[in-house]
């Protein structure tokens, strides 16, 4: 018998089919998306335009910055299969080690930095031991670890607060980076857009963003195209990618017209850049969303699953130990009850985000926009004077919503 | 009379066509057995009748009894007494056999079971499917062909009219899909309407009394097997074209040896004390290819997946040896670095990530070589999967396509292209053509003679011994845990490698 060509009969071409399907199919990142200028534009107007004033987006990163650094070390965490209930606690725990340090030790700052990053990678590595080795569940592993990293905070700092800090070690939550632009652009930037006084930086910065959203953008279509691969509608990428374009060089104008670039934004935007690129373009990535989608099969495959699950919490720790050093820079101080219930914070804005409680789906950016989303909903609330229990219940309703939109949208793609 | 006549159904999922406009008529009383290719439509079309996918999700009708039958799930089709079995077993392991069969339709008054007619009514029920075990057997401790017996008695418990299998078969041993066969035609005789899917031909001449032939979602043709119908008939119209032989032409000369194992003992991994693989030793020679036969359980799975990376038991003791030197294979990446794969019996559970596309999963067992410096190239790796794509006809409308909506043959090529891409020297194969049809068993032979020609050496463990018999140099017998026997292709034949099992 020949091997006839089977080729020739090859189902239809997906690029055929219409514009609602590719919606349908798609509806999680537009609707993440959608959510979120939704939720902004409502905030914008009952807050007669509070929202977006200058002081208030400044505010509203740094507020969010911590969870944001956690968040993409829990997307990976969640993504690998498990989950970490203690970043809250070790973000306090290692609050209070800094403050220890450096108000009652007297080490220098640059020492406590590096002292309290190893000691977050070595929380989470030996939580993660536990983890990947015995096959404890993370679920129990964290959740001691959470009551563990709570009580000794309270036993470091002896239930005191301790602080303030030095200078140049708040410069960490609330420095911002000094424009290197003559003095003369700015004030001419400033007369033109009718503004007190414009940070040029942040304004450069906003637009060289915005341009290389676009260039990743067209170059990824480009090669979509080549490969055949189901294209979005052009009308779609074009919107899309001017709203994220838009979105962003406002964002920068606005900070531009405050202090300029906070310094923790810089941290954050390299950081997400970073773990973006890892999870999506690198071996490591890729075999982190095997083990989570399929342990066995990742294991068979001559992946390292265990060594994988353990680096995950390790960099987990550091993340959270970073976290904890921007709060209590931020604070200026720091206090037992620091990272209290912030690891919910956390996990709520990666599951926003669209990754799985089984692992193996999820990405960096739809858990920043994620966290974005319940940063805004934090700050607009609480602009607007509404109390703590009905923020509670909005954030807790607005998470349910938004996983039982992934699990209607699974069901759907049968 | 027709029982069921299922008119002009069409279904189409994002991309591809699954059905088009396929007819279906099925008398009552009778077994009917639906046969295509892989990808060809038949789970989907079962998944309709039973209302899987709901009435409103396809275009066409459905007329049952001669009634119009929209179903909105599968509730409302086990109302009208139509049972569906399908391809992948939905036992659950942890609970007994009685405890499964009556999962969701419990013997209970106010909410409290009531065990001891449960018990007697699963015993009613294993008479009669002629199974002989104890009702709070759990499931997880029978084997497969078992499992398959409390499905049917489960689908028996309920009020069943038309029971579908979809391909019940597949993983059984030759001795048990017989006897479920029978039981078929036990069933038959009392008045049950079958519906059956299978790639076994043999086995669909042996049951069916007419035939429904589906092609790339068409109907192409219905034959009638009461007046005996052969092999070549179906297969003309399954693949669209006269097929002659099985199994590709090949003349093979071994060369030097490439694999030695050596008294490969293994314990099982909870149980201390129970040796699984006693004192085995086999070899294969560049360019060869090695079968291993035996039954269900006599250890060839545990034998492949412990010399592979030690994925299964524990004090694992022997040596390998590749090319004559000795080789680390203590763990997968080490093994798969020396040059050995194993493709698994198992592709959901153990070979693919299902919820990834096929370019992911084609790759996942060689990052390496689609990527430099740990950055994965992804034109690479399209290229990649376009290659294996082509090479072994998957039949998907692009490689971007999660593997958990492909057919479960086209998800079986996937899992061999994995490894196929690792370039191993030595390939295991487990069960390779399990659920595979006729035409892509031969695309798949034909991958292994090349394999051989090109100096590979290859392992194939199969339940099918004309597979065996077809395409290997030499084939070693297993039966519990040891290797009983060693045949050359030439003086092997069925009865030779069942004689050196039961004399054991
Ligand atoms: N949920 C789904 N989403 C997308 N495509 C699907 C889905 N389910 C099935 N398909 C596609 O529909 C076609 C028919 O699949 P089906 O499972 O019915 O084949 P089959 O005849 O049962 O094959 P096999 O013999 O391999 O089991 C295949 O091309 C498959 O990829
Ligand atoms: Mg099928």
């Amino acid at each position: 018998m020949e091997v006839a060509e089977s080729d020739t009969k090859a189902a239809p071409d997906v690029r055929t089919k219409g514009i609602g399907a590719y919606i349908s199919a798609h509806l999680r990142q537009y609707g993440l998306l959608f959510a979120l200028i939704a939720v902004m534009f409502f905030f914008q107007v009952v807050t007669d335009g509070t929202l977006l004033r200058a002081v208030n987006v400044t505010n509203l990163l740094l507020q969010n910055s911590y969870i944001i650094i956690m968040a993409l070390g829990m997307l990976v965490v969640i993504v690998s299969g498990n989950i970490d209930l203690s970043v809250g606690s070790v973000m306090g725990f290692i609050g209070a080690l800094a403050a220890v340090l450096i108000v009652e030790l007297d080490q220098p700052v640059i020492l406590t930095i590096l002292i309290c990053l190893v000691a977050g990678g070595l929380i989470g590595a030996a939580q993660g031991y536990w983890v990947a080795y015995w096959k404890i569940p993370s679920f129990i592993v964290t959740l001691a670890g959470m009551l563990v990293f709570r009580g000794l905070s309270l036993l470091l700092l002896e239930g005191q607060s301790v602080g303030p800090f030095p200078k140049e070690f708040q410069l960490i939550a609330t420095g911002f980076v000094p424009d290197i632009f003559p003095a003369g652009l700015g004030e001419w930037l400033a007369d033109l857009l009718g503004a007190r006084k414009v940070n040029v930086l942040a304004l450069a910065t906003g637009i060289a963003a915005a341009a290389l959203v676009v260039w990743i953008g067209l170059r990824q279509r480009a090669q979509n195209k080549a490969y055949g691969i189901e294209d979005e509608p052009k009308s779609f990428f074009i919107a899309r990618t001017t709203i994220i374009a838009a979105a962003l060089i406002f964002v920068m104008y606005k900070l531009s017209l405050f202090r300029g670039l906070p310094n923790v934004l810089i941290t954050m935007g390299v950081l997400t850049v970073i773990y973006a690129f890892i999870t999506e373009t690198t071996t490591v990535g890729r075999r982190i969303y095997a083990l989570g989608g399929n342990q066995k099969a990742a294991k068979l495959s001559g992946i390292k699953t265990e060594r994988l699950t353990f680096l995950a919490f390790a960099n987990m720790g550091v993340l959270a130990a970073a976290a904890g050093l921007v709060f209590a820079a931020r604070l200026n101080t720091a206090t037992p009850k620091a990272g209290f219930a912030l690891e919910l914070d956390v996990i709520a804005a990666v599951f926003i985000g669209g990754a799985s409680m089984s692992g193996g789906v999820g990405t960096i950016i739809g858990a920043v926009v994620g966290a974005f989303l319940m940063g805004v909903l934090n700050n607009g609330m609480s602009i607007m004077g509404i109390g703590i229990d009905y923020q509670q219940m909005i954030k807790g309703l607005v998470l349910l919503a938004a996983v039982i939109f992934d699990v209607y949208n699974k069901n759907k793609q049968g | 009379m027709a029982l069921l006549s299922m008119q002009n159904i069409s279904k189409t999922f994002p991309g591809v066509k699954a059905l088009d406009r396929v007819n279906l008529d099925v008398q009552k009383g009778e077994i009917h057995a639906v046969v295509g290719e892989n990808g060809a439509g038949k789970s989907t079309l079962m998944k309709i009748l039973s209302g899987v996918y709901a009435h409103g999700d396809y275009d066409g009708d459905i007329l049952f009894d001669d009634k119009p039958a929209r179903f909105a799930g599968i509730s409302d089709s086990e109302k009208q007494g139509i049972i569906i079995i399908h391809q992948e077993l939905a036992l659950v392991p942890q609970l007994s056999i009685a405890e499964n069969i009556f999962l969701g339709n419990e013997c209970a008054s106010n909410g409290v079971i009531d065990w001891r007619r449960t018990n007697r009514r699963t015993d009613e029920l294993l008479a009669k499917v002629g199974l002989v075990e104890a009702p709070t057997t759990k499931v997880d401790n029978i084997g497969v062909g078992k499992q398959q017996l409390v499905e049917i008695a489960k689908a028996l418990s309920k009020d069943v009219k038309l029971l579908i299998l979809d391909e019940p078969t597949a993983a059984l041993q030759e001795n048990d899909s017989r006897k479920l066969l029978d039981l078929m035609l036990e069933l038959k005789a009392q008045g049950v309407t079958c519906i059956i899917i299978s790639h076994k031909l043999n086995e669909v001449r042996y049951v069916a009394d007419s035939v429904t032939v589906i092609r790339d979602g068409m109907t192409v043709s219905k034959l009638d097997a009461k007046a005996g119908l052969s092999e070549n008939e179906i297969v003309r119209d399954m693949v669209g074209r006269d097929m002659t032989h099985r199994f590709p032409d090949h003349k093979r000369t071994p060369g030097k040896m490439l694999l030695e194992v050596e008294d490969w003992n293994v314990w099982h991994p909870e149980h201390a004390g129970r040796q699984v693989i006693r004192d085995a030793s086999f070899n294969v020679r560049a360019g060869e290819v090695v079968g291993i036969a035996g039954l269900m359980g006599s250890g060839r799975t545990e034998l492949a997946m412990s010399i592979f990376g030690r994925s299964y038991g524990r004090n694992i003791s022997g040596a390998v040896r590749l090319n004559g030197k000795p080789v680390d294979v203590s763990t997968v990446d080490r093994a798969i670095a020396a040059g050995i794969s194993y493709v698994t019996e198992d592709r959901k559970a153990l070979g693919l990530v299902l919820d990834e596309t096929i370019r992911f999963n084609t790759t996942l067992a060689n990052l390496d070589g689609v990527s430099s410096g740990s950055v994965l190239n992804r034109n690479e790796e399209t290229r990649v999967a376009e290659r294996y794509r082509k090479a072994l006809a998957i039949r998907t409308p692009s490689v971007f396509q999660k593997t958990v909506n492909l057919s479960g043959g086209n998800q079986q090529k996937v899992v061999l292209a994995k490894w196929l891409f690792t370039a191993p020297e030595v390939l295991i194969l487990d069960e390779p053509t399990r659920g595979i049809d006729v035409g892509a068993k031969y695309e798949i032979y034909s991958i292994i003679n090349d394999l051989a020609a090109e100096g590979k050496g290859v392992v194939m463990i199969s339940s099918e011994m004309p597979e065996l018999l077809g395409m290997c140099d030499r084939i070693y017998v297993m039966n519990e845990g040891a290797l009983v026997g060693e045949l050359a292709v030439g003086d092997a034949s069925q009865e030779r490698i069942m004689s050196l099992i039961v004399n054991e």
